[in-house]
Order: C-alpha cells, then sequence, then structure tokens
C-alpha cells in the first residue's frame, strides 16, 4: 500500500509547552486510523498540529512523501477535509449551503460557487443519504443529522483524507452506528483515509484498521486493534478493569468487545447500582 | 438550484423595487414643488436630449440640490448596512454594528478637535475620516497583538469597546473646553448626524472610497460565510482567514469612516438592515450583501425624507434612524426564534 500522510518525529503543543513528542505515523488509502487516549493528552494539539491550525513544534507532515510545510492554505485543504464536532453557527444557513462551502479549496478568493459545484455538494450529500435535508435550516436539524452534513461538507472538498474529531459525541446510540457505518462505506468505496478520535475503545474495535494510543505519558502504542488495545492498556490508561470478549459472527468471522467490569480501583464509578 | 431557493434569493428584487420608488419620489419632496413627470424629465434630459419644458429654478433645485443629497443618503445607507453585514459575518455575531471597532468614536473625536480648531467643512470631514481609520488601526493591532494567543476574535472586539471608550472620553474633554457660545453646540449637532448640508463636492470626495469598499466586500462576499463558521473551521476548508478578515475591515472601515465623515454618526442602521435583509433572502452572503446595500440605500433615504419634511426645520437624521430603529430592532428579537430563516 502506498502511504498518504506521514508524520516524521513530529512533536506538537502550544507556546513553549509541548505536549506530544516524537510522533512517527503513517496512514495509507482507505484506512480508518483511531485515534484513543484519556482527555488532556493531546488529541486535539495533535490535530490541530495536523490540519496545520498549528505550527508544528518539531518535525514535519508529508502528503505524497511531499512536506507540506510551505504549501498554500487552500492546496492543503483540497487533500486533507476537516469534520469538527457538531455545532451551530450563528447564521441559519441552510444544509446545502454549509455544504456547499466545502469548494472554498478549489475556488478563487472572488469566486462563488458555480453550478458545477453546487452538483458537487449535492452529490456529497446523497452519498450519506441526507439529500433530503439540503433546504432545510443547518441550526434546526438534529445533531446526528448535522454530523453528516459536516461529513458531507468535508467530502465536498474532494479530500484523500478526512480527519474527524470525535464524530460520534453527543450523537445518540442510533445515529453513532449510522455515522460510523457512512464513515466505513466512505473508505471501502471511495478509498478516503480517514483519521479520527474516539472516546469508545469497542468503537475501535469495530471500525478501525488501525490504531494509535495514547497513554498517560504520552507515548503512542500503533497497530492493529486487537494488538493495542488490551486489558493491560485500557487498565494502565483508564484505571479499568475490562475483560476482552470473542465474538463469533455468522460469516465465520471474529469480532472483539471489551466489557468493562467492576472493581475500579480509585475511580469509584459503576460500583454503585 | 431547486424552484425554492430560487424564489428565495429572487427576492433581492423587492428590496430593488423599493429602492427605485423612494428615490423617484424623494425629488418630490420639499418645499418646492417639483411635478413627478418633471423629476424624469430632468433626470432623463441629463443623458438625452429633451426639450426642457420645466423652469430652470425646478431643474437646479433636482440636480444641484436634492441629487446630491439622495445619492448620499443612499451611499450612507448602503455603507453601512453592508458594512455592518460583513462584521457580524467576521465577527460571527449577530449584534456587531460597523462602529464594534471604534470608527465612529474615533471619526467623532477627529470631528469634533476640528470644529475646535475652528476648521471648515473640508477640514472637519478629512480629520473625522483619519480620526477613524486611527482608532480602528488602534483596535486591530492590539487585536493581533494578543489575538495571537486564544480567541482572536473576541480579543479584538473587547480591544473596539476599549479604544471605542477612551475616544468618546475625547470627545467629551473637547466638549468640555468648547466654546459654549459657538463650537460645542456645533460639536453636538455635527455629532447628532445629518445629511442636511451635503454638497456635491462632498459626494464627490467620498463616493470613491465607499464604492471600492462596497467593490471589495462583494468580491469576497461568498467567503464572508466560511468567516461565521470560525477561525479553524474556515482555515480548514481552506480560507485564508486572516487576510480575508483584514480585508474586510479595511473595506468596512473606509466605507464607514467616510459615510461619518459626511453625514456624523447615524446609529442602529448597521444593525437592523442587515437582520431585515437576512428575513427577506436568508442568511448566505451571496445573496444578503448586494440585498444590504439595496435595502440600506433605500432605508436611509426614506427617513432623509422624513428628516427633511416632518418638520418645518430639519430633523437630525441621526436622531430618527435611533427613533426608528429602536422598535423596529425589538420587533426583529422577538422573531429571533425563527432564527431568521426564510
Amino acid at each position: 500500500m502506498t502511504t498518504l500522510l506521514e508524520l516524521k518525529g513530529l512533536a506538537c503543543g502550544y507556546g513553549g509547552r509541548t505536549v506530544l513528542s516524537d510522533i512517527d505515523l503513517s496512514i495509507s488509502p482507505g484506512e480508518i486510523l483511531c485515534l484513543l487516549g484519556p482527555n488532556g493528552v493531546g488529541k486535539t494539539t495533535l490535530f490541530k498540529t495536523i490540519l496545520r491550525l498549528l505550527p508544528p513544534q518539531a518535525g514535519s507532515i508529508h502528503l505524497h512523501g511531499e512536506s507540506v510545510a510551505a504549501w498554500p492554505i487552500a492546496s492543503f485543504a483540497a487533500k486533507v477535509g476537516y469534520v469538527p464536532q457538531a455545532h451551530t453557527p450563528p447564521f441559519p444557513f441552510s444544509v446545502l449551503d454549509v455544504v456547499s462551502m466545502g469548494r472554498a479549496a478549489h475556488l478563487g478568493a472572488f469566486a462563488t460557487p458555480s453550478v458545477k459545484d453546487m452538483k458537487i455538494a449535492r452529490q456529497s450529500l446523497e452519498v450519506l443519504d441526507i439529500g433530503h435535508l439540503a433546504h432545510r435550516p443547518y441550526t434546526e436539524i438534529s445533531g446526528g443529522e448535522r454530523q453528516l452534513a459536516l461529513i458531507a461538507r468535508a467530502l465536498t472538498q474532494q479530500p484523500e483524507i478526512l480527519v474527524m474529531d470525535e464524530p460520534t459525541s453527543n450523537l445518540d446510540f442510533g445515529n453513532q452506528v449510522t455515522v460510523l457505518n457512512h464513515i466505513r462505506a466512505l473508505t471501502r468505496d471511495s478509498n478516503i483515509a480517514v483519521i479520527m478520535t474516539s472516546h469508545d475503545p469497542n468503537q475501535a474495535l469495530s471500525y478501525a484498521t488501525r490504531v494509535a494510543a495514547i497513554d498517560r505519558k504520552g507515548s503512542l502504542a500503533i497497530g492493529t486493534p486487537p494488538t493495542v488495545i488490551s486489558e493491560a492498556y485500557l487498565f494502565a490508561t483508564y484505571g479499568v478493569r475490562t475483560q476482552m470478549l470473542r465474538l463469533p459472527q455468522p460469516d465465520g468471522s471474529v469480532r472483539l468487545l471489551c466489557l468493562p467490569l467492576g472493581g475500579m480501583e480509585g475511580h469509584g464509578l459503576c460500583a454503585a447500582s | 438550484m431547486t424552484t425554492k431557493d430560487a424564489a428565495t434569493s429572487f427576492r433581492w428584487i423587492w428590496a430593488g423595487i423599493g429602492l427605485a420608488g423612494v428615490f423617484l419620489s424623494s425629488f418630490m419632496i420639499g418645499r418646492f414643488p417639483v411635478a413627478p413627470h418633471h423629476v424624469v424629465a430632468i433626470l432623463a434630459s441629463q443623458l438625452l436630449p429633451i426639450d426642457p419644458s420645466w423652469t430652470t429654478e425646478a431643474a437646479t433645485i433636482v440636480l444641484k440640490v436634492r441629487l446630491p443629497r439622495i445619492l448620499s443618503a443612499m451611499l450612507v445607507g448602503a455603507a453601512l448596512s453592508s458594512s455592518g453585514a460583513a462584521f457580524q459575518g467576521v465577527f460571527r455575531n449577530p449584534m456587531v454594528s460597523p462602529d464594534i471597532l471604534g470608527v465612529a468614536a474615533g471619526a467623532g473625536f477627529g470631528a469634533a478637535l476640528a470644529i475646535l480648531a475652528g476648521m471648515s467643512g473640508l477640514g472637519i470631514q478629512a480629520a473625522a475620516f483619519v480620526g477613524g481609520l486611527i482608532a480602528v488601526t488602534a483596535t486591530y493591532a492590539i487585536g493581533s497583538w494578543r489575538g495571537s494567543q486564544g480567541d482572536g476574535v473576541l480579543v479584538m472586539v473587547l480591544a473596539g469597546i476599549i479604544v471605542g471608550t477612551v475616544f468618546s472620553a475625547g470627545i467629551s474633554l473637547t466638549k468640555y473646553v468648547a466654546d459654549p457660545a459657538n463650537t460645542l453646540p456645533a460639536i453636538t449637532f455635527w455629532l447628532m448626524g445629518s445629511l442636511a448640508s451635503v454638497t456635491s463636492r462632498d459626494l464627490c470626495l467620498v463616493a470613491l472610497p465607499i464604492l471600492s469598499g462596497l467593490c471589495l466586500l462583494n468580491l469576497l462576499r461568498w467567503r464572508l460565510n466560511l468567516l461565521s463558521f470560525g477561525d479553524d473551521e474556515a482555515r480548514a476548508l481552506g480560507v485564508d482567514v486572516r487576510k480575508i478578515r483584514l480585508a474586510v475591515i479595511v473595506a468596512a472601515t473606509l466605507m464607514t469612516a467616510s459615510s461619518v465623515a459626511i453625514s456624523g454618526v447615524i446609529g442602529l442602521v448597521g444593525l437592523v438592515v442587515p437582520h431585515l435583509a437576512r428575513m427577506l433572502v436568508g442568511p448566505n452572503y451571496r445573496i444578503l450583501l448586494p440585498t444590504c446595500a439595496l435595502l440600506g440605500a433605500g432605508f436611509l433615504l426614506a427617513v432623509d425624507d422624513l428628516a427633511r419634511s416632518l418638520a418645518a426645520g430639519e430633523i437630525p437624521l441621526g436622531i430618527l434612524t435611533s427613533l426608528l430603529g429602536a422598535p423596529f430592532f425589538l420587533a426583529l428579537l422577538f422573531n429571533i426564534r425563527k432564527g431568521w430563516a426564510t
């Protein structure tokens, strides 16, 4: 497999403070790389650095083997799309307006989207089965629909990589599954690579092709989900005792699930009820 | 585009028709009566060879007295409304008005100083313009110096409030030392805002900065949508946020400072008209910004007609826009939960 995005010896942080350092990571087309780690360990800082919203403190970021340090903002955005957590803008733009904003990286500073650009935006909506929302105000649709609209906007950028910040946070159970299934379908059908953060090890076990797990000391373990997500890692990182379950599927494959057990040490969760 | 979108986006036509109507009827308002067909003929005679069937007084009134004032009201209205709408997007807040960065206070201080120094019309306008630019430059400098770490937008708005306060104190100080017999009333009247003394020379002076600001904003208008999603998101979508924001601030400041220089401080137009326009055509700046210019031009022209016709003497325009704008804005507030949407 070819390498799409590569981080070489990357260090990131704000101002004089380094949060994560010596990160070596690469991602290929069609992969879903899931970034796991406790709150405050630096996932968001790493994302902001990958998206070039923060300058790297050391090391470099490469796309197709080429360093992106000197790339114009728009050329980078044409390759790497960002899906933020669902939010509310100050004005009630229609969903189609929001999604068509994904064309910015392909348009000149004084341009407005053409008929062709609007067609690309509509296709992105159709890919995610939310074409019927096109004319609804973005501020009035549900959280799950908003998350899908933001993914559609990123697809409208026609990127090779999607960077997703906790795409399932604040979504109900049904919407979480819908959004994740769409993400998996995207990587299979259009060979897009996805880097996403998640708080749920089971999501990583079910959907990720690889996992990058940050522990409390800020060091990174990278590998396939079953090798990285272990009872030992979960206990060391979250202080939670878990049991890994192997569930044979009708098609012969085996799915792994992690089940949190009672008896938290020092966390006092779960013991009640 | 579907029919529904097309129908909404074509509603700007109403703003255009309204403006044309107010424009033509404005020539008939005033103590000297001019018949409607004479107004049209006099205006047309500037472009077409028409035998005059009207008196020379009528032609002078229409072309030399009323036309400069009408065009000034339209320019100022379009400038304030478009800058207000642009700032609301750039600062991601629907309650922002064009003087958020201190331009009105800076221009007011410049004008007050010039009046105190005994300067005349052109001197006052130049001082107001320069004062407005200085205030916004100070705000922008503080904002970019402190804003590099943390929320740049919030820091810039707060810097604008502080700079505005300092310049307002400057205005009060000038008033305090002004001569109560002549300069003090002149300063006070100037600050109330009026187009009563506008001449065609004033119009020519401000037309260039206002029209170029209007052009620049309209060229960038689609990008304003993206800025309203926040710096990080806009950047990740491929927008050079700093450059676009600086261009918008420069354009809006040129327009507002020029407006204040000829008309004094005219409140609420830059806040109310963008919301009206949003109710008419929706929030997409692609259509919103041109609609704002049309609507703002029509609105200020209509209010200026009232200012010169309601009473025997002139009512200061700034007082009327605030008196009319306030209940209007309250009515809008009650509609906010409908989300300004269509």
